[in-house]
């Protein structure tokens, strides 16, 4: 109870941060630092204001946010899927490892965001073209990382599981995927931000709806509350996607530093 | 001999993609309009090495990304000092590091077309951004690690906190932050040119954009593929000057650590 009430009172700099926002944009009357009260009431009427039968979301909520989201979850959990797939097979071959790395190495190097003009002129503007973009940036980081991880697996053990005779199957899922987890989740949580950049930049460059539709457009209309609104709905989505990662990682990864721990 | 071995089956499996592009575009499988050949590619890569004008819009791009980096060093790591030393500060502000640093660093882009007169100060700034959190993180990580003996003994010795921080805390947080500047110099990159892509200006992203209205694939490949060779030599230098410099944190905290 006590450790509650302490962790609560050291978030004291939150409410004071945003109260000085307030008064300081009210006094010296920032036309792009529109004060904190100003952006809430625009993002409630215009993202949060709708009926009760839909969550709340208001129809420009369901045109923009939506699909944003659902691209973005798609886009990335697809391309973790097949990179952690990929990786964990060419890395367990010495071989096709020396063969394929500099080629991963490669592609990880490249600036994702350099090929969206390419990528439009294949898609075209819209979905297709988010996902894509998705994909590419995701899958090199996180293949890459599977690769490594399945790589470097502690000798004994495999030779453990030859010993007793245990399936492929099985020592894949019971010793090569765990061993190779804390570095897969390492590019994991790279590819979260990387989602995340490439997400909105495909709707800044090619797209008629999403949130980084919506936020461009509200500043070439000179809307700075609706802008406002926009970068702290990310921001919320960044910080969501980030604990609920964190979450997901500790309760997967508890044996690991469990592990760690007793050595 | 392992390393010679590893090295050449490297460069078949370069020279084998290179290969299976090349038949698949010159066999139509893959429209060679789509996505030029890769010896197209190739020879457009080559000549771009004398192509003024990119290599002005690489140095703007590079230069760019140092400078925000540098900024950033500037900025996080006395910061992540503070926050490290005393652990009032660290507790006061952790909150609001974990609140803004999931902020991606591109919704913060037309805010910063507003802020900035000049798309290029508004580069500098996001990379700014984007490049604290890492570094940031490192600095604290890496002073978590300091061997409380040795501070202990420069403090009984008569000391202050200053010397401790300066003969103590930084030399062994160093080999982290070094770490971080290579993680953010790789996010820098990327930020920098997906600014040039939406907000214009100067730098490879706009180079690739006035290729890609020209319809020059060719081209837009051909400076990706330096961007990404850049990318990997940056990445690779780092890391050489890292375990040179830091040999000794490597052969104390073992591989994991990098």
């Amino acid at each position: 109870m006590k450790t509650i009430v302490s962790r609560i009172a050291w978030l004291w700099i939150l409410p004071v941060v945003l109260v000085a926002w307030e008064v300081s944009t009210r006094a010296a009357q920032a036309v792009y630092f529109p004060p904190p009260s100003v952006i809430l009431a625009r993002l409630h009427e215009l993202w949060f204001s709708g009926p009760a039968a839909h969550v709340f979301l208001t129809d420009e909520a369901a045109h923009h946010l939506l699909p944003s989201l659902g691209r973005l979850v798609a886009g990335w959990a697809g391309a973790c899927l097949v990179a952690i797939a990929a990786g964990i097979a060419l890395g367990r071959s010495a071989v096709l490892c020396d063969v394929f790395s500099p080629l991963i190495h490669f592609f990880r190097s490249v600036p994702p965001p350099l090929l969206i003009p390419i990528f439009m002129t294949m898609t075209g503007i819209g979905t297709p073209l988010q996902l894509t973009a998705i994909v590419f940036g995701v899958s090199w980081p996180v293949l890459l990382n599977s690769l490594d991880g399945a790589r470097y697996v502690d000798r004994q053990y495999l030779e453990t599981c030859e010993v007793f005779g245990i399936s492929r199957f099985r020592r894949l899922t019971r010793v090569i995927l765990p061993a190779a987890s804390p570095k897969i989740f390492a590019g994991l949580r790279i590819s979260v931000a990387l989602a995340l950049i490439m997400m909105i930049l495909s709707e800044f460059i090619g797209s008629t709806e999403g949130i980084g539709y919506r936020m461009l457009v509200a500043q070439s209309e000179l809307d700075v509350p609706t802008m406002w609104t926009a970068i702290v709905l990310l921001g919320i989505l960044g910080f969501v996607l980030n604990a609920a990662f964190l979450r997901f990682e500790r309760h997967v990864l508890t044996w690991h530093r469990g592990a760690r721990k007793t050595d | 001999m392992t390393n010679a071995r590893k090295a050449l089956r490297g460069v078949l499996g370069v020279a084998g993609f290179l290969l299976v592009m090349e038949a698949l575009g010159r066999t139509g499988i893959i429209d060679p309009y789509l996505i030029p050949l890769a010896s197209t590619i190739l020879t457009g890569a080559a000549r771009l090495l004398t192509n003024g004008e990119f290599l002005s819009q690489v140095g703007v791009t590079l230069s760019s990304c140092a400078i925000g980096l540098l900024l950033a060093v500037a900025v996080a790591v006395p910061l992540g000092m503070a926050m490290g030393t005393v652990p009032a500060v660290e507790r006061s502000l952790r909150p609001l590091v974990e609140f803004l640093r999931p902020i991606p660093s591109l919704a913060l882009l037309p805010l910063a077309m507003f802020l900035f007169l000049s798309g290029e100060q508004g580069k500098i700034a996001l990379i700014v951004y984007t490049s604290c959190w890492p570094l940031l993180i490192n600095t604290l990580y890496g002073l978590r690690d300091v061997d409380p003996l040795a501070k202990e003994t420069l403090r009984s010795f008569g000391f202050g906190s200053y010397d401790v921080v300066r003969l103590v805390s930084l030399p062994s947080a160093a080999p982290f932050i070094t770490t971080g500047v290579r993680i953010a110099a790789s996010v820098a990159l990327i930020v920098a040119v997906s600014v040039e892509l939406v907000a214009g200006g100067d730098g490879i992203g706009v180079f690739v954009t006035q290729a890609s209205s020209g319809n020059r694939r060719d081209v837009v490949l051909a400076a990706t593929l330096w961007t990404g060779v850049i990318g990997l030599l940056v990445n690779s230098l780092l890391a050489k000057a890292e375990s040179r410099l830091f040999r000794w944190h490597r052969a104390r905290a073992g591989e994991e650590a990098l």
